[in-house]
């Protein structure tokens, strides 16, 4: 094989396992936004918040890894459903400005809160995989972006399965398509929204294990949430196999982009080329690939 | 502002539009100016007169941004890159042409209303959070786009110096001359959006943050209208960039990052969508924020923390305040610190009386 097209072919697996990890965490909004209309500007926070609470059981109180995640998880779970009950409850029919910032002050008290009682310094977030990449002719495949994109994939399905077949599930579709009928036919809307929250801590957890591994864990770690504006843009707001397609489109993109480019303007193409991307498909197809159109009514 | 009214007396609808709904209301502005123009500026030291020149500054920025989200309704999360295209455009003619200020303020403000014209053609289509996503998008590629082209940004600091502003001989330098050099482009801002508010144009805007598809079927032309918004917000926040690098008497990209967009917004929330007097409370309150929570802390944190701790701690207890704050106004008093002013005006309107 020619160099020139190994290149390629190297730049391209990269961008498809760090697609897939955008996935994750491009479902946590995915799943808030399709329950509740509500949009969390935290979702980067979350991971770290998440990511902070594993990496301090493991490390500072050296606990097993399988109880470090299963605490990250509960802590995330009980989270989710407090900021619900707490503030996004008191902030339904308002209007989306209202929410929008609500979630962007929440992110910079999540930002207070990391470093004040989590500890300042860059942790590591050791799982009991090798370092050690494989080799396939051109590719690089680390392990860690392997499973990555394995429990993405996972828990992917697995939520689209809930969505599709739970009893739960159904539930929760019809509050996103119409919160007053559903009212209606006697679901516990408000029960809904705080699951769908708690279900965002869920993934924000596996996130911010998967993450905080990669790239180690400290206030950084929420910078991985401007990664899910393009992605979610790209992919329709509220469609879980939409997250997906974003997700490869934004990671194929920035890895191809950042490979050719950034010799001649510098770096930093990784960061600017998903949003190019993404102002594009705001002009052409606003409500994404998979998204659904709004129609407004007077 | 401070008068109380015997009732709602007025019959026409000028009467009713009017900046000075009664005599009286000249005097307070009179007094105002005496306050503002003469005893402060007199009256305060050094460190306290940067403390107001920060706040004016943030006046001007607070007044463009409500002007498009409080009075338009279209969300902006790319004002701090608005300020930044001013910035930059200003620093860059007065070092290449060696303009006067005079001009670079202008030019810095319509390069401003441009950019932000062309970030807001999105408006068109897409609304509320898509909106916000795009200008999001706006922010970070203006960002980068500064960063990286050495022609704008000057370098690798990216940062440019710039000249004191002068007026004839005089050169401003201190703080106090500063003082009154801002307090100038306060005023105009002030009454600039007093006046648009109230004009054509400012009913178009409100009519369209109201319901833009009703404001379009009673013949608004939305496209134009929500452009125009864009532009003049964006114009302010030009103004005000160039203002805050001539303050500085440097140009800094690191002085317009996202978090002061959010500043800002956060600004306009405190105090009050769609008002004047809520943008200059909320300003004068996110800017003083900062300086309240260091003043508590070195007062205070002493108690509880080591000092080294102490010192850790004030960022990060800003942020969280910071939140805390925005999320509490939301919730609690969603049109600010504007109502709780209105709120203690009509208590002490019918004061002693209860009702």
């Amino acid at each position: 094989m020619p160099e020139e097209l190994g290149f390629f072919f190297l730049l391209l697996s990269n961008g498809v396992l760090y697609g897939l990890m955008y996935a994750l965490i491009a479902l946590g909004f995915v799943l808030v936004y399709k329950a509740t209309d509500a949009v969390n500007f935290a979702q980067g926070e979350f991971v770290m918040i998440a990511g902070l609470v594993v990496a301090l059981a493991l490390g500072a109180a050296g606990a097993p890894l399988w109880v470090a995640i299963v605490l990250g998880l509960a802590s995330m779970i009980a989270f989710g459903f407090a900021l619900e009950r707490v503030v996004l409850r008191k902030l339904i029919g308002r209007p989306v400005i209202a929410v929008v910032m609500a979630t962007i002050g929440l992110a910079s008290i999540l930002r207070g809160v990391g470093p004040t009682f989590f500890g300042a310094g860059t942790k590591s977030l050791p799982l009991p995989i090798s370092d050690e990449p494989f080799v396939i002719g051109p590719l690089f495949l680390p392990p860690i972006q392997l499973l990555g994109a394995a429990v993405s994939i996972v828990f992917i399905a697995g939520f689209g399965g809930f969505f599709l077949w739970s009893r739960k599930g159904i539930a929760m579709r019809a509050v996103a398509d119409n919160q007053q009928v559903a009212m209606a036919m006697g679901i516990n809307v408000e029960r809904y929204f705080g699951l769908a929250w708690a279900m965002t801590g869920i993934v924000s957890a596996l996130g911010g294990v998967i993450w905080g591994n990669l790239v180690g864990v400290d206030v950084n770690l929420s910078l991985v949430g401007f990664k899910v504006f393009p992605v979610v843009i790209l992919g329709g707001l509220d469609s879980i196999p939409g997250a997906v397609v974003g997700g490869l489109i934004v990671g194929i993109v920035e890895n191809i982009a950042a490979g050719y480019l950034d010799p001649y303007v510098g770096g930093g193409t990784k960061d600017f080329a998903p949003y190019v991307l993404m102002i594009v498909a705001l002009m052409v197809r606003p409500y994404g690939i998979f998204g659904k159109k709004i129609i407004e009514r007077i | 502002m401070f008068h109380r009214e015997s009732g709602v007396l007025k019959t026409t609808y000028e009467a009713d539009m009017a900046l000075y709904p009664l005599p009286i209301a000249r005097w307070t502005v009179g007094a105002l100016a005496v306050l503002f123009f003469g005893v402060l500026p007199l009256a305060l030291d050094q460190y306290y007169l940067s403390l107001a020149n920060l706040v004016w500054i943030a006046v001007i920025g607070a007044l463009g941004l409500n002007i498009l989200v409080g009075y338009t309704g279209q969300v902006s999360i790319g004002h701090g890159a608005f300020m930044s295209v001013g910035a930059y455009t200003a620093a860059n003619l007065a070092i290449r042409l060696g303009s006067p200020w005079p001009v670079n303020l202008v030019a810095g403000g319509l390069m401003a209303a441009l950019v932000g014209a062309v970030v807001g053609i999105p408006s068109v289509r897409i609304k509320g959070l898509y909106l916000a996503i795009a200008t999001l998008a706006g922010q970070l590629i203006i960002e980068w786009t500064i960063n990286h082209v050495t022609f704008i940004s000057g370098g690798v600091q990216a940062s440019i110096d710039v000249p004191r502003p002068r007026l004839g001989p005089l050169v401003l330098s201190s703080q106090r001359q500063m003082y009154f050099f801002l307090l100038v482009f306060v005023v105009l801002a002030i009454v600039g959006t007093l006046n648009l508010v109230r004009s054509r144009v400012g009913r178009a805007f409100i009519a369209i943050r109201d319901q833009d598809i009703a404001a379009e079927i009673i013949g608004i032309d939305i496209f134009r209208y929500k452009l125009l918004a864009f532009a003049i917000s964006s114009f302010y926040a030009g103004v005000t960039g160039v203002l805050y690098t001539y303050y500085l008497g440097i140009a800094n990209y690191e002085q317009f990052q996202i978090g002061v967009s959010i500043d800002y917004l956060a600004m306009i929330i405190i105090g009050g969508l769609g008002s004047v007097l809520g943008s200059i409370f909320g300003a004068i309150f996110v800017t003083l924020l900062p300086i309240g929570i260091r003043y508590a802390m070195e007062a205070f944190g002493g108690l509880f923390f080591a000092p080294q701790t102490v010192l850790n701690l004030i960022p990060n207890l800003r942020l969280m305040m910071f939140g805390a704050l925005i999320i509490f106004f939301l919730i609690v008093e969603p049109e600010g610190l504007n109502r709780l002013w209105r709120n203690i005006r009509n208590y002490f309107r019918i004061w002693p009386f209860a009702y």
